[in-house]
């Protein structure tokens, strides 16, 4: 018998070895991918709907799903852009490429994100023709990484109607109790924007006290969770203010919330 | 005991890989913070040792003695993208936390260590037994790791309420050590010193001795 060693039989075996797994690999991947698009998308469209507080148990989530009409926005104009295929948009490809991004520097980058796409899809929900919820996907780093989720506002686009994500690595217990149902139902009612129009929603260290004036611009912290709570801050303030949806949603304002094409 | 049972059982208490031979111990800081991901991961470590045993196995008289190692690690790879697919198919909000962890099933020293010491002497059948029984073990200090740390941490059992938590009104206070990887050493640690009381003939021999009390023995002299 020939030796396992000779070189002959080491490349053999690792060839056959490499062709056998890599083969074995591809199929799996290939045949399961349909089923993980699937998830992957059945899990935003339920994030953005809890969000919105649409989510019903006798109804299916396509079925919600399909009275929400997305749009594109150019978020330096603050237009709706309709050049942009709605199906093929993917907020990371837009962000890493250069030409459909911006890069922040850092005093502009207080959600540490690095690089800004320059059209987001947003979703609007009507009901009976008349704007109910405007729901715009957010993200920022938290301690261990990016959160990344969505924020319903109401039709005054002043009001909260919820903040869900749907990634985050965050230590559970902690920093993942920003998906503890009762914490999120803290952001319900709450006020974005002072008279100046500046974004003074924030998560405060503690708990808020009732009856202080500045209570519905205020969210009670995670506690033992300081830099995650502070990440909320900071994504909302980023993504709700000037570099953000600003400019997006004061056109909305201005054409009559939204019924009108901006 | 018969061979078989004995090489699928005894992985259990009497070698057990993170207890006695102390492998595998990473995972078991990272992924015990909660009991529902931690079986999840149990279940995939248990199969991928398995069958990579079993792969390693049957392939076992075709491997060149120098690219050994790489050919354990494709195939234990192999197995783990394998897994990951699966999860991200099929139970989508668990892979979503536990992703990175299951990718790292790769570095885990027990899968490893059993090809290499087991899988590559023995038929392909006692391999894989000796696969899932290694798996077995590690699931059970594990599971129990993640319990204590659940329940004390998070007041909650495989997500369900069982010390009510003051932030939920309820009464608890939970303890945040308990979810930080630390908490594990000291839990397993005590495993390990329970264990060994229970089955004496794993007490390592003592590397070193400490001298005898100076001061006492100055006392008796005087």
């Amino acid at each position: 018998m020939k030796s396992n060693n000779s070189i002959l039989k080491t490349i053999l075996v690792s060839l056959v070895l490499c062709l056998v797994c890599s083969s074995v690999i591809s199929y799996t991947a290939i045949s399961l991918r349909e089923k993980q698009e699937a998830n992957v998308l059945l899990d935003k469209q339920e994030t953005i709907l809890a969000a919105a507080g649409l989510l019903k148990e006798q109804e299916s989530v396509d079925q919600i799903f399909s009275s929400i009409s997305e749009k594109i926005v150019n978020l330096d104009t603050g237009k709706y852009d309709h050049t942009i295929d709605l199906s093929s948009y993917n907020q990371k490809d837009y962000s890493n490429n250069e030409l459909t991004s911006k890069t922040l520097v850092p005093k502009e980058d207080i959600a540490v994100i690095k690089r800004r796409e320059n059209f987001a899809k947003v979703y609007l929900y009507y009901k009976d023709e008349v704007l109910e919820a405007i729901i715009l996907p957010v993200r920022g780093l938290g301690l261990w990484g990016t959160l990344y989720g969505y924020m319903a506002l109401e039709s005054d686009l002043q009001t909260v109607i919820g903040l869900e994500f749907y990634k985050h690595k965050e230590t559970p217990g902690l920093g993942a109790e920003v998906n503890n149902p009762k914490w999120k139902a803290l952001w319900k009612g709450k006020k974005i924007y002072d008279a100046n129009d500046e974004v003074i929603l924030s998560v405060i260290k503690g708990q808020v006290k009732r009856n202080s004036p500045s209570s519905l611009y205020e969210v009670d912290g995670l506690s033992g969770a300081t830099i995650t709570s502070k990440g909320v801050t900071n994504l909302l303030h980023f993504w709700l203010g000037k570099m953000g949806y600003g400019p997006y949603l004061k056109k909305l304002k201005e054409s009559n919330l939204g019924n009108s094409n901006v | 005991m018969s061979k078989t049972k004995q090489i699928l059982l005894n992985p259990i208490f009497n070698d057990n890989p993170i207890a006695l031979q102390v492998l595998g111990v990473c995972s078991a800081l990272a992924v015990t913070t909660n009991l529902y991901v931690t079986l999840i991961m149990c279940l995939a470590l248990t199969l991928v040792c398995g069958f990579s045993n079993l792969f390693v196995s049957i392939i076992r008289n075709h491997i060149p003695s120098n690219i050994r190692i790489i050919v354990q690690i494709t195939i234990i790879a192999s197995l783990v993208v394998i897994v990951d697919e699966l999860l991200k198919a099929y139970a989508y909000e668990s892979s979503k936390t536990m992703t990175v962890f299951v990718a790292l099933i790769v570095t885990n020293c027990i899968v490893m260590g059993r090809a290499e010491a087991f899988a590559m002497q023995n038929t392909p059948f006692l391999s894989f037994l000796d696969g899932i029984g290694n798996g077995l073990g590690y699931s059970l200090i594990l599971i129990f790791v993640a319990a204590f740390r659940e329940l004390l941490g998070a007041g909650t059992l495989l997500n369900y309420e069982i010390l009510p938590l003051i932030q939920n009104n309820g009464w608890y206070t939970g303890n945040n050590f308990f979810l930080l990887p630390p908490s594990s050493f000291i839990i397993i640690a005590l495993l390990i010193w329970g264990l060994r009381s229970w089955k004496k003939d794993q007490v390592e021999e003592a590397q070193f001795k400490v001298a005898e009390n100076s001061l006492e023995l100055e006392e008796s002299k005087m």
